[in-house]
Parts: C-alpha cells; sequence; structure tokens
C-alpha cells in the first residue's frame, strides 16, 4: 500500500512536465523586465479562437502566431500600449482582458462603483431613519412616565 | 406599505440579471464583427497561388466590390462552402481567394477537385495577410467596396441560404 502511495506520488511530481508538453514554446530574453513584460502581455491578451484562454495558455494556432507577434514588437523595443493598440486593431477589443477605459467601457467601468456607492447610501438612509425613529418613540409624556419610573426605582 | 416595496429591490435586481444572463446564454461568441469594418483592406504584397512569379498587393482590390475569401486546403468547411462561392462568381460577383496557411501544391490540388470561383488567389502561408485581417480560422468572408474599403465581414460557413439573403443584397449595396 505505502508502495502504492509513494509511485503515485512520483507520478504526480511529473504532471508539471506533462504541462511542458502540452506546446508554449521557450523565448529566450536578453533581460527579466523584456520577460516579464512578455508574460503580461501573453496573459492579458484573450485567444480569439478558444474564447476564455490567454494567448500565453493556449495552444491554438492564431495564440501561437500573436505569441510571435508579441515577442518580436518586445524585441523591437515597442511599448506594451503599441502591442495591444497593434492587436486591437486587427481582432477588436475582445481579445483585451482589461477593456480600456472610454466612453463605450464607462457602463462596465462605472457600474460596480456607482453599485456601492447606492449601496452606501442606502445604508446611511436607513440608519438614519432608525435613529430617528427610535428617537421619535418617546413623546413628552412618554418621558416624563419613563423619569418617575428611574425615580421610583432609584428612591426604593 | 412603501418599505415593503422596497424589499422588492432585491428581487428585482435578481431579475434583472437573470434576464441578461438568458439572453447570453443563446448568443454566439463567434459572432462578432470584425474590427476591420469600414476600414482600408491591410497593405499585402504577396504572390499569387497560380503564379510564384506575379506579386499583387491592395490595389488588386480596387474599382469594383470585391468579394475576398480566405480558405485553405486543411479545412473542410471550405470545401462546403465552395458550391456557394461558385453560385456568386456565376452571378457576376467578383471573388478575390485568399490561400491562408497552406502550401501551394495543396492549394492547386483544392481548386482542382472544388471548383475555382477565383479571379485570382493570394497565396499567403505564414498567414501574414490572414493575421492583419485579424483572421483567426477559416472560411471566412470579406466584403470589399471600389475604394478597397472592409464593408461586410462574414465569419465561417457560408450557407446556401447566406448567398442570396445576406451575401447578393450586400454586394448590391456597395456597388453603387
Amino acid at each position: 500500500m505505502a508502495r502504492l502511495i509513494r509511485g503515485l506520488l512520483a507520478a504526480l511530481l511529473l504532471l508539471p512536465l506533462l504541462a511542458q508538453a502540452a506546446g508554449i514554446e521557450v523565448r529566450q530574453f536578453d533581460d527579466p523586465v523584456t520577460e516579464q513584460r512578455y508574460q503580461d502581455l501573453t496573459a492579458s491578451l484573450r485567444c480569439p479562437k478558444c474564447e476564455n484562454q490567454a494567448i500565453g495558455d493556449s495552444d491554438s494556432p492564431i495564440a501561437g502566431d500573436m505569441r510571435d507577434r508579441v515577442y518580436a514588437q518586445l524585441k523591437d523595443g515597442r511599448s506594451d500600449k503599441e502591442i495591444l493598440d497593434f492587436m486591437v486593431r486587427r481582432f477588436g477589443d475582445y481579445v483585451l482582458y482589461n477593456p480600456r477605459l472610454e466612453g463605450r467601457t464607462l457602463l462596465l467601468w462605472g457600474l460596480p462603483a456607482a453599485l456601492v456607492l447606492l449601496g452606501a447610501v442606502v445604508v446611511v438612509v436607513m440608519v438614519r431613519a432608525r435613529r430617528r425613529t427610535s428617537a421619535r418613540a418617546l413623546s413628552a409624556e412618554e418621558r416624563d412616565r419613563l423619569d418617575a419610573l428611574i425615580n421610583r426605582e432609584r428612591n426604593e | 406599505m412603501k418599505r415593503r416595496l422596497l424589499l422588492l429591490l432585491p428581487l428585482i435586481g435578481f431579475l434583472v440579471l437573470g434576464v441578461f444572463l438568458y439572453m447570453g446564454l443563446s448568443m454566439n461568441p463567434f459572432d462578432r464583427d470584425s474590427a476591420l469594418m469600414a476600414r482600408e483592406f491591410p497593405a499585402f504584397e504577396l504572390t499569387t497561388l497560380e503564379d510564384p512569379e506575379r506579386v499583387v498587393d491592395a490595389s488588386l482590390l480596387e474599382g469594383e466590390v470585391t468579394l475576398v475569401n480566405v480558405w485553405g486546403e486543411w479545412c473542410p468547411t471550405c470545401k462546403q462552402e465552395m458550391p456557394q462561392l461558385l453560385d456568386l462568381a456565376d452571378r457576376g460577383v467578383r471573388l478575390v481567394g485568399v490561400d491562408y496557411k497552406d502550401t501551394r501544391e495543396k492549394g492547386r490540388e483544392f481548386l482542382a477537385e472544388f471548383g475555382n470561383p477565383f479571379e485570382v488567389n493570394v497565396f499567403d502561408p505564414e498567414g501574414t495577410l490572414g493575421f492583419d485581417l485579424g483572421v483567426y480560422g477559416a472560411p471566412e468572408t470579406f466584403l470589399v467596396d471600389a475604394d478597397g474599403i472592409i464593408r461586410y465581414h462574414h465569419t465561417g460557413y457560408i450557407k446556401p441560404d447566406d448567398v442570396r439573403e445576406t451575401i447578393l443584397p450586400e454586394v448590391e449595396k456597395w456597388r453603387d
């Protein structure tokens, strides 16, 4: 039994190797900063063919072509924005996992903030209303009666 | 009474969300407009499938409304699409093919077997023109007007019904 478990564990250790074999090529970079930019860009661009995969994770041919372009353009010294613009001009906003903040995406970015704000307003209004009703709960007569009761309690 | 109605707000919000999610279920994620709509056909300089010596560029598409079809021998749907393209060519539509990520040999075999509705085929073995067109599969079809501007885009298979219902009306629309 122990041997079986040990065997299984050893097999599990080999799993990452399988993932490596699934196809993403290894790239050489002159400096770690560019390498990081490559990783970030390929993680933030969405593969147009495979819906919910970044081009950095996808085996599809178009994702490979896009990685080639990202790599070549990084080597050419293009900025991240230039590279993203290049992709959007061809494949549309669809390829951006981080949609840009612009007129058309205002609702997308603004709605969550607006909802949080709305929630805060609702909470404030509710708390205030509750405070007012609890303060208003005692009329002058009632307060007199309450005072009388308290006094009686103290005197006893 | 007013407070009671306020309590319904989360339910209403949930229902609205539900409607949107339900609509999302029936949407086709591949049914999205090309980013190149109303823009110039991308510049290219490639040889033709027919003649390795002949270099063509985007001026090939000027002067007449043209249907540009991206195909490849490796693409099974392209084979099923050929009868529709031949039909369009018979009806007087000018077609230009882009042989995408293919070899010259296979591309020629394909046309010999399934027919050739194209006036000429641009040979794009590396898929560079395809990339600039935002093509991520085949077949894809672009309608280019006489000034070389992309006016209509069809992702995927052109069904027999599409010829009359969408493609021909679009061609007519941009002819004037």
